[in-house]
C-alpha cells in the first residue's frame, strides 16, 4: 500500500492543478474536480495497473471518468503521473490546445475513453471489463460516477448489465459529493438510498470516506477479493474539497474562480501542503 | 431470379459465417435476436453473444466499451431505437471517439409494415449520416448485405448498417458484382436522366427503367449503395452526362440520399434533382406489399419522378 502522506502531498498538487486549469480556461467544473481528487490519486498512484510509457498495454488496468466534466482533476493526475507535461494544464478548454473540455480518448494520452455526456461512461467501462472476461485477461476497469449522473435512467441500464454478467472485474466509484448544478441530489431528484439501491440490484457495496485514504485503499483491496458480482464504492465526499469557500457550495459546480479567489485557493492549498510536510 | 431474401437474414448469416473467420467479432443485440436475426451467430457462437436487454442506450456503449479492447463489436437492435433512441450515444460514445463499433439496424422503413410508425424508421440514414466519420451503407440486396458486412468488418471505424426485415429479390448475383464501401455500381446506362437509389428501391429503379424504354425514354440506373461517404465522382459524371437526377429510396426525403445527393450537386453540377421516398409523413399499419404501394415506393412512382426531372430539364 501506498505512503498516505505522499499520496495526500500529490492530491493537493493535483487541486492546485485544478485551478490551474479552471482559472486559465475562465471556465470548466471545479467542484466535483475537488471532491473526487483523492479518489482519483489513490487510483492512479496507488491501484491502477498503468505504465505512463505504455500507455496502449492491452493487459493496463482501465479507467473511465463516467463524470466527465470533472477532467481537470483526471488530467491534473494523468500530468502528475507522467502522461503529459504539467504545463498542459494551463491550456485546458482553449482553441488549439491539447486538454477538451471533456476527456478526449483520441488526442490525450492516458485517457481510455472519451466521455462527457452523463451516464455513458459506466456502460463503456462494463464493455471493457466484459473484454477481459471474454478474453481471460486479469486487468479490472474502474469507472468514477457522479451521484447525480445517476438520476440518467442508462446508469440503471448498466448496474443491472453488470450484475447480470457477473462483472467481478469491475470497480465502480461514487463520488456522492451531493451537489449538482441545481442544488442539493436529494432536491433535485432523489436518487438515494444508494447503497440499498444497489444491494438489491445485485453488486457488492462498499460505503467510506471519500477523503480518507485508509479507507478508499483499503475499499480497492476488498473489491478485488469479491467474486461473482461487480462492487460500488459508494465515496461520501465534499464538493469543493480542499478549498475553503468552495466546499459544498453548489455554485461551484461549473464556475471558475476570479484572480483574488483563485489566489487565496492556491495560497490556501500551499498552506496545507506545507503543513504535510517535506518540500 | 432466386427467391426473394431479407437482407436482415442475410446479415444473420453473414455474422455467422465471417464469425467463424473473425475471431473477435462479438455480437450484441437488445431482446430483438430471433427480428433482427443475431440470433442465427447467438446459436453458433453463444459464448459471443450478448443479450443487452431492452436497454439499446447501455448496448451502444458497452459496444464502444469492447471496441476499445481490440474486439469488433456489432451492436443491433431496429432501426428506430438504434439511429432514433440511441442517436446520442452513438454520436458520443462512438462516433467522436471514432470507435470500431459496427451498427447494425434491422426493420428499417416501412417495410416494417404491420407494426406501424412508431416502428418504421424513415429518418435514421439522416441521422447517422449527420455524424463525421460514420460509414452509412443501405445495401440493395442479401449478396450486397452479406458483403457490405465483410467490408465493415474489415473496415477500421464505426459504421452504420441498414437492413430490412421484407424479403427481396437478389439482384446483384452477376459474377462481375464486386462490393467497396463509398463505391457506387452502375448497374445501366442511359442518357435522359440517371436514377439513383439504394436498399429495397435499386430493384424497382430497374423496373421503372424498363417501363420507360418503353415510352422511349433512356434513364441510368446506379445503385448508390453507400451513403456515406457517397460517391460524387460518380454522381457528378451522371451528372454531367444525363442532366437530370432522381433519387429513390425507403426514406424520408428530407435527410437520407436524396438530400445527400442535392448537398453533393448544388455547389457543383446543379442539375435537377427529384426526390423519390416517403414525403415527409409517418409510417402506417398495413401489409408492407400494401404499404409499398399506399406510399408509391414502387416503379411506378419513380417513373413520375423521371417525368418530373425530364419536365425541368428542358425549361
Amino acid at each position: 500500500m501506498a505512503n498516505i502522506l505522499e499520496l495526500k502531498k500529490i492530491a493537493t498538487d493535483v487541486r492546485i492543478g485544478i485551478l490551474d486549469a479552471v482559472y486559465n480556461a475562465k471556465s470548466g467544473h471545479p467542484g466535483g474536480a475537488l471532491s473526487s481528487a483523492d479518489l482519483l490519486t489513490c487510483l492512479y498512484f496507488s491501484e491502477l495497473n498503468v505504465d505512463p510509457a505504455h500507455p496502449e498495454d492491452e493487459n493496463r488496468d482501465r479507467f473511465v471518468l463516467s463524470k466527465g466534466h470533472s477532467c481537470p482533476g483526471y488530467y491534473a493526475v494523468l500530468a502528475e503521473k507522467g502522461y503529459f507535461n504539467k504545463s498542459e494544464l494551463t491550456s485546458f478548454r482553449h482553441t488549439g490546445g491539447l486538454l477538451q473540455g471533456h476527456p478526449d480518448m483520441k488526442t490525450i494520452k492516458g485517457v481510455d475513453m472519451s466521455a462527457g455526456s452523463l451516464g455513458q461512461g459506466f456502460s463503456v467501462a462494463c464493455g471493457m471489463a466484459l473484454g477481459a472476461k471474454l478474453d481471460g485477461k486479469i486487468y479490472r476497469t474502474y469507472c468514477i460516477l457522479g451521484d447525480g449522473e445517476s438520476q440518467e435512467g442508462q446508469v440503471w441500464e448498466a448496474i443491472t448489465f453488470a450484475a447480470h454478467y457477473k462483472l467481478d472485474n469491475l470497480c465502480l466509484i461514487i463520488d456522492n459529493n451531493g451537489l449538482q448544478i441545481d442544488g442539493k441530489v436529494k432536491d433535485v431528484m432523489n436518487i438515494m438510498p444508494y447503497s440499498t439501491k444497489l444491494k438489491s440490484f445485485g453488486w457488492h457495496v462498499i460505503n467510506i470516506d471519500g477523503h480518507n485514504y485508509d479507507e478508499i485503499l483499503k475499499a480497492f483491496e476488498e473489491a478485488k477479493t469479491v467474486k461473482g458480482k461487480p462492487t460500488a464504492i459508494v465515496a461520501k465526499t465534499v464538493k469543493g474539497k480542499g478549498v475553503s469557500f468552495m466546499e459544498n457550495q453548489a455554485g461551484w459546480h461549473g464556475k471558475a474562480p476570479n484572480k483574488e479567489q483563485y489566489d487565496c485557493a492556491i495560497a490556501e492549498l500551499e498552506e496545507y501542503k506545507k503543513s504535510l510536510g517535506g518540500k | 431470379m432466386a427467391d426473394k431474401i431479407a437482407t436482415r437474414e442475410a446479415y444473420g448469416n453473414a455474422l455467422a459465417e465471417f464469425g467463424a473467420v473473425y475471431k473477435d467479432i462479438v455480437v450484441l443485440d437488445a431482446d430483438l435476436a430471433e427480428a433482427t436475426k443475431t440470433c442465427i451467430f447467438k446459436k453458433k457462437f453463444p459464448e459471443r453473444f450478448f443479450d443487452c436487454g431492452i436497454a439499446e442506450n447501455n448496448m451502444f456503449c458497452v459496444a464502444a466499451g469492447l471496441s476499445t479492447v481490440g474486439k469488433i463489436p456489432f451492436a443491433s437492435t431496429f432501426a428506430m431505437f438504434a439511429a432514433g433512441r440511441s442517436f446520442e450515444q452513438i454520436r458520443n460514445s462512438i462516433g467522436y471517439p471514432h470507435l470500431n463499433v459496427k451498427i447494425c439496424a434491422t426493420h428499417a422503413g416501412i417495410s416494417v409494415g404491420e407494426d406501424g410508425a412508431t416502428h418504421q424508421c424513415n429518418e435514421d440514414i439522416g441521422l447517422m449520416r449527420t455524424i463525421p466519420g460514420m460509414v452509412v451503407i443501405n445495401p440493395s440486396d442479401a449478396v450486397e448485405a452479406k458483403a457490405a458486412v465483410e467490408a465493415v468488418i474489415k473496415y477500421q471505424g464505426p459504421a452504420y448498417l441498414r437492413f430490412g426485415r421484407l424479403p427481396i429479390s437478389i439482384i446483384n448475383d452477376s459474377p462481375e458484382y464486386k462490393f467497396e464501401i463509398g463505391k457506387a455500381i452502375k448497374l445501366a446506362d442511359g442518357v435522359d436522366a440517371t436514377i439513383v437509389a439504394n436498399g429495397m428501391m435499386v430493384e424497382e429503379a430497374l423496373i421503372a427503367r424498363e417501363m420507360l424504354m418503353a415510352e422511349g425514354i433512356s434513364v441510368a440506373v446506379v445503385n448508390m449503395h453507400t451513403v456515406k461517404p457517397l460517391d460524387t465522382e460518380m454522381l457528378l459524371a451522371e451528372a454531367q452526362q444525363t442532366g437530370a437526377i432522381v433519387t429513390s429510396e425507403e426514406h424520408n426525403i428530407i435527410g437520407g440520399l436524396g438530400s445527400a445527393v442535392c448537398e453533393a450537386l448544388c455547389g457543383v453540377c446543379p442539375v435537377p434533382v427529384v426526390r423519390h421516398g416517403i414525403e415527409d409523413v409517418f409510417g402506417k399499419s398495413g401489409p408492407a406489399k400494401e404499404l409499398i404501394e399506399h406510399y408509391n415506393l414502387n416503379a411506378r412512382g419513380i417513373v413520375e419522378k423521371v417525368k418530373v426531372a425530364l419536365s425541368m430539364k428542358l425549361k
